[in-house]
């Protein structure tokens, strides 16, 4: 079957016609990623949950040009085969997805990895896969860093300097957050789906806020909208400056670091004087956002994007022109487009490698259908690709949010979002700074969730750094790591 | 080359001159004043992510710029616990973080000093206690100062470590002003 005969096939799953939903059989399971794969389509999600009356099921979503289409696939019922058919070989990095669903909620995969990954089994070693010859030895590397980040392990396997594999093991910071959710009430819900993974805020909160809005109808105002996606971007900017001075200083150039640190912080302050946060953790709310933007504080928030985009070109030519950085970027941590397009790389580090995604411009959600955001990407697909992409993405959303100040629609910036009728079930994604944010949240009639999950681009990225440090010495690999600057804590929920 | 030396000269220093009235400015002196009396050379702080949502560790990597100038205290965030006089935390605790963490507070030479950082470390915040998260720090290593927000600003931060360093700190205290 065609694209278009799938989604043509399912219907949609709230009030947005391009979120579309269908149950699926053992069989179509497996030929919907088929075709779909085959259609070029992108696999966003993949989850296990409770269906609703004591089912249980397999989740996956798919982006493709015709919008998101969600298949189910339930597991209980007569005739179901005792394991779900995987997905791996059509998209490698389902494989730890699949693994996660079987570690929280017992559902196993066909695919031949059963290692546990998000549950530690206490006491019991994990099976690294060993890489044997003469004079090959291994480097583990935390859950503790040498830093300020998040727990992790990698394992490498070097010879020399060489990395000839590096394998990680995460799950170090899985709280429990799905579990977390159920039966909080959904606007509590909402501040919890914002600590995810903290340094995407925006993304989360505003993708459950909309699987949430789609569940029950409701359209938030246009003002709140435009705020939205201000709040979106200004969060994409603090983000790109802390790595852009990060990779200056990995590469040895504290100059970058000072710099770029000293623009983020000027940029939180003015964030912290038009929403009341320096980090937009409770910016988005369902219905709206937190406050409304006066025009004075608007004003000078543009003032400070205005200041902050020209002081980064500044920058930008002197990381251009700086021959130490050119020599640690160009080439290191390469994942050429082709390999990109296999490993299923995502946001801002797929568009690096040439892969041209970018929710905001492909699927145009308002207030994107009237912002005419420029996709930013590069073909290089190394770390001087990401801090390309990078650079330029600082600079259209520099220019985003000084047109969503300047053009702001007048309004309400936040209405009452009524509990569902019934047992409702909704999406929403963001691209956030990262990469393509999905949340889908089940509420019930009493206003409490019922079941939800949170899915952060890091898990798509995640294998694809394993690839990227293959060849390189050990010592670029904080550099390559920054480069792709993954969440540990959106990724182990 | 002279790119970089015009901008350095154009930025300038950005440390902030606080004037005497303020409250933050006279932290800073104290804090430096303390550290000078008590540690008698630069305090070494590890910072250990016990499971955090990263949004603390965003507020640590900013005591670091230009504005705060962290190092121009005498404060070192250091790579290795052995190295360390005081332990800056987040949470909430994960259930397999908790060996890591213990091993790391066990590495820490004494006399040492924990900080628990930002509402999930001091008491759960969002996560709570319970199955994968075991809660706030204090439930798995002793904690000095307790530095609740979410997350705290890095003022907030320095306040804390002040706290920690005061000898009328009572345990699991609340970080002033």
């Amino acid at each position: 079957m065609s694209l278009k005969t799938w989604l043509a096939a399912a219907s949609p799953l709230g009030a947005d016609p391009a979120i579309r939903a269908i149950r699926v059989t053992a069989e179509d399971w497996r030929r919907a990623a088929e075709d779909l794969a085959a259609a070029g389509a992108r696999l966003l999600a993949l989850w296990a949950q409770d269906a609703g009356a004591g089912h249980s099921a397999v989740f996956a979503v798919y982006a493709s040009a015709g919008g998101l289409l969600l298949t189910e696939l339930r597991c209980d019922v007569e005739g179901a085969p005792a394991a779900y058919p995987g997905l791996q070989d059509l998209f490698p990095f389902a494989g730890r997805m699949q693994r996660a669903a079987r570690d929280l909620y017992g559902l196993s995969s066909t695919d031949p990895d059963t290692r546990p990954w998000l549950r530690h089994a206490p006491g019991e070693a994990y099976a690294f896969v060993r890489v044997e010859g003469d004079g090959v030895h291994e480097i583990p590397v935390g859950p503790v860093h040498a830093g300020i980040i998040e727990p992790g392990h990698f394992r490498f396997s070097v010879v020399g300097e060489k990395v000839l594999r590096l394998e990680e093991r995460l799950g170090y910071a899985h709280k429990g957050v799905e579990r977390r959710f159920l039966d909080l009430d959904v606007e509590v819900g909402c501040r919890l789906a914002a600590r995810v993974s903290g340094d995407s805020a925006v993304a989360f909160s505003w993708a459950y806020c909309r699987a949430l809005e789609d569940q029950t109808g409701v359209a938030p105002p246009r003002r709140a909208n435009w705020l939205r996606a201000l709040a979106l971007e200004l969060e994409r900017v603090a983000n790109h400056l802390g790595d852009l001075g990060a990779l200056g200083n990995d590469a040895g150039f504290a100059f970058g670091l000072s710099q770029f640190s000293h623009l983020k912080e000027r940029l939180l302050r003015a964030t912290e004087e038009a929403y009341g946060q320096r980090y937009l953790l409770d910016a988005i709310v369902p219905g709206g956002v937190c406050r409304d933007l006066p025009a004075a504080a608007g004003a000078r928030l543009a003032q400070s994007l205005a200041y902050v985009a020209a002081q980064t070109a500044v920058l930008r030519d002197i990381y251009d022109e700086h021959a130490g950085l050119r020599d640690r970027f160009v080439g290191a941590g390469t994942v050429a487009g082709p390999l990109a397009a296999r490993l299923g790389l995502t946001g801002l580090a797929g568009r690096a490698s040439g892969q041209a995604y970018d929710l905001r411009t492909d699927l145009r959600d308002p207030p994107y259908d009237e912002l005419c955001a420029v996709k930013c990407g590069a073909e290089s697909g190394d770390v001087a690709a990401r801090v390309v992409v990078r650079f330029e993405e600082v600079f259209e959303s520099c220019r985003l949010g000084q047109r969503i100040i300047g053009g702001l629609p007048a309004g309400e910036v936040r209405v009452a979002v009524p509990r569902p009728d019934s047992d409702g079930f909704g999406i929403g994604a963001v691209e956030g700074w990262r990469g393509p944010v999905l949340v889908a949240l089940s509420a019930g009639r009493d206003g409490r969730i019922r079941r939800c999950h949170p899915h952060d681009p890091s898990w798509q990225n995640w294998p694809v750094l394993e690839h990227a440090v293959i060849d390189n010495i050990v010592a670029d690999f904080p550099l390559i790591n920054k480069s792709f600057n993954l969440s540990y804590s959106g990724h182990d929920l | 080359m002279l790119k970089i030396l015009r901008q350095i000269h154009r930025i300038g220093i950005l440390t902030e001159p606080v004037p005497a009235a303020d409250a933050g400015m006279r932290l800073r002196e104290a804090l430096q004043r303390r550290i000078l009396q008590i540690m008698g050379r630069a305090l070494c702080v590890r910072a250990v992510d016990a499971g955090s949502c990263n949004a603390c560790e965003l507020e640590l990597q900013a005591l670091g710029n230009p504005i705060y100038n962290i190092e121009g205290l005498g404060i070192r965030f250091v790579a290795s616990p052995r190295h360390a006089d005081l332990l800056l935390v987040t949470g909430p605790v994960t259930a397999h973080m908790r060996d890591a963490l213990q091993q790391t507070y066990e590495a820490v030479p004494d006399p040492k000093l924990v900080v628990a950082v930002g509402d999930c470390g001091c008491g759960g915040g969002m996560f709570g206690t319970g199955g994968a998260s075991l809660g706030p720090v204090s439930n798995v290593i002793p904690v000095d100062v307790a530095v609740p927000g979410c997350p705290p600003s890095p003022t907030r931060l320095l306040a804390g470590i002040l706290a920690a360093l005061s000898p009328a700190t009572a345990p699991a205290g609340t970080a002033g002003p």
